[in-house]
């Protein structure tokens, strides 16, 4: 496997969206030289979360989407301002409680588990269908 | 100028619907501090004929018979949906004013399309946040006000309403009654009608001079704006508060000093926590107690003392001392309280207070290090930091026994999906 470095992760990864900028931001005498090269740790926030007024957090229970490399007890990232569409993972109405599914709208609309231990749903009429965001990213932990 | 005026509806209930589509087209109502009293109702439970504070204990049986839901206050949640809603509108616009935590004003000046503006608005935090907004739109704020009225009240503006035109404006004004005009209170209200005032139109047409002469400058205000001249702008800086009231009513019947002690502390030291993250400092300290004005059988009391400090402060063992001595001084036995209360006032910058000439400003060492410390651990959602005084087991704390989850501010507490 080949792993790409991206650089230091902060140590407040998900944390309140607080980002250090700069180090010294009142300059006073002579500026530290090496703070043209002070750049910002990691943030995971920026990284996973597009829109924070539409992004919200569920927790997985179950694998029927273990194909999908959704495990049970993952956390996913849920972005409600992502329009649904064909072939992506949706958070859907089923029955009154939501779960995570992928939407296929070709050849017919249906809800597919990611998991052949469980069938694909079929949506008749696309007035049933109610989905309560897109499902960006999946964070498991080992 | 052009305002708007976005304003949720039924936002508690709204908010309680986001993670629950089971309870989409159920009567939902959210219920006050203690489960006491009807305090947000959905449309569906306005149309089972439940109003606003109705008391819980009276609808309760009935209610749920008929397929209703009710939920406790779950504060958590709604302060966190209120800010995604402020976050979208200023997305969509450059300049918005918070008038509360599910109405805001929106400076639309420039726009072309007003109406088409509006169903952005409401589609789009519809979408982004899951919670239904009504949009008012006219030349002043109070008109935008009015516009709003409008759009909650006829479904056939599909929750849009623009009052540029001053016909539509003028016809809109004949069919609202006065007292939902913006700033008309229930005393002008009845003096209004004693002049034969009934419709907002009917207030908007009256001379000038005469609402001068018989109310006030404020009402002035109100007709001029309602006749299309902007006199209240855009407040995009809140206003630093004049005063800061934590209150809260008991789970049961409270008539010993320790827990009175208890509760008055506990509310002292998330008085001082507001008023810190104000960046300001206090000089006055008061405290009150009451009895429940419910129970006949029982002897009433309604306490209130005030307490000036030497110099102003933000510490909390400062104000905890105040409120200690003022609970001993108010408390009286063999009486049943229900709910009690710390207020601060008085407030001052940091650094513009002249202290007294004879008395040296004894400020505690470290203090504001402390009081940071103390604040930062307690909104880190790890844990809490609290005076001895507050109590641990908190017997007289709220009864809170149907809140939702907080699925926005607690890892625990997220929506759970199969």
């Amino acid at each position: 496997m080949k792993i790409d470095y991206l650089g230091d992760a902060s140590e407040e990864d998900l944390s309140p969206l607080e980002i250090p900028y700069f180090l010294n931001t009142v300059r006073v005498g002579w500026p530290s030289p090496a703070d043209d090269y002070v750049e910002r740790p990691i943030d995971l926030n920026e990284y996973l979360i597009k829109n924070s007024a539409a992004t919200y957090f569920v927790r997985v229970s179950g694998d029927s989407m273990i194909n999908a490399h959704i495990g049970d007890g993952a956390i996913l990232i849920v972005d409600r301002s992502i329009e649904p569409s064909h072939n992506k993972i949706v958070i859907a109405s089923i029955d009154g409680s939501y779960a995570c599914k992928r939407l296929l709208l070709k050849p017919k609309m249906c809800l597919m588990s990611e998991n052949p231990k469980y069938p694909p749903i079929l949506i008749n009429k696309e007035e049933e269908l109610e989905i309560a965001g897109t499902v960006i990213a999946a964070i498991n932990l080992y | 100028m052009t305002f708007a005026l976005v304003d949720c509806n039924s936002f508690y209930a709204s908010c309680e619907r986001i993670f629950r589509p089971d309870i989409k087209k159920r009567p939902v109502v959210v219920l006050s501090n203690n489960d006491g009293c009807v305090v947000a109702l959905s449309k569906e439970a306005k149309q089972l004929g439940i109003k606003m504070c109705e008391p819980w204990f009276k609808i309760e049986k009935s209610f749920l018979k008929r397929g209703g839901v009710a939920f406790s206050s779950n504060y958590e949640l709604y302060a966190d949906v209120s800010s995604r809603v402020m976050q979208t509108l200023e997305y969509l616009s450059p300049n918005v004013e918070i008038y509360s935590i599910d109405e805001a004003f929106l400076d639309l000046t420039g726009i072309r399309d007003l109406e088409q503006f509006g169903h952005q608005c409401r589609t789009t935090i519809n979408r982004w946040v899951g919670v239904p907004v009504c949009v008012g739109i006219g030349p002043t704020k109070t008109l935008a006000k009015v516009a709003n009225y409008g759009a909650k009240h006829y479904p056939a503006t599909e929750g849009v309403v623009d009052l540029s035109d001053t016909k539509r404006r003028k016809k809109l004004m004949s069919l609202m009654p006065v007292r939902e005009v913006w700033g008309v209170g229930s005393r002008i209200n009845r003096k209004l009608h004693t002049l034969g005032i009934e419709t907002a139109l009917e207030l908007a047409e009256m001379d000038i001079k005469l609402i001068k002469r018989k109310f006030s400058s404020v009402l002035e205000r109100t007709v001029m704006e309602l006749q299309g001249y902007p006199c209240i702008g855009l407040e995009q800086q809140p206003k630093t508060k004049k005063q800061i009231v934590v209150s809260r009513t008991f789970s049961r019947k409270v008539n010993d000093l320790d827990s009175i002690n208890e509760a008055v502390s506990d509310y002292a030291a998330r008085a001082c926590a507001k008023l810190r993250r104000e960046n300001q400092y206090c000089k006055m300290v008061s405290v009150f107690m009451r009895t429940n004005y419910f129970r006949k059988q029982d002897r009433q009391y309604h306490g209130f003392k005030s307490y000036r400090l030497f110099s102003p402060t933000n510490d909390t063992r400062d104000i905890l001392n105040a409120t200690r001595q003022l609970t001993k001084q108010i408390f009286q036995t063999n009486i049943n309280f229900i709910k009690a209360g710390v207020m601060l006032s008085d407030f001052y910058d940091e650094g513009v207070y002249q202290g007294d000439l004879f008395r040296t400003i004894d400020k505690r060492i470290n203090s504001e290090e402390l009081m940071t410390t103390i604040d930062k651990i307690n909104t880190s959602g790890i844990g809490k930091v609290t005076f001895a005084s507050q109590g641990i087991k908190k017997s007289w704390s709220m009864r809170r026994l149907l809140k939702s989850p907080r699925y926005l501010t607690n890892w625990e507490e997220m929506p759970v999906v199969k």
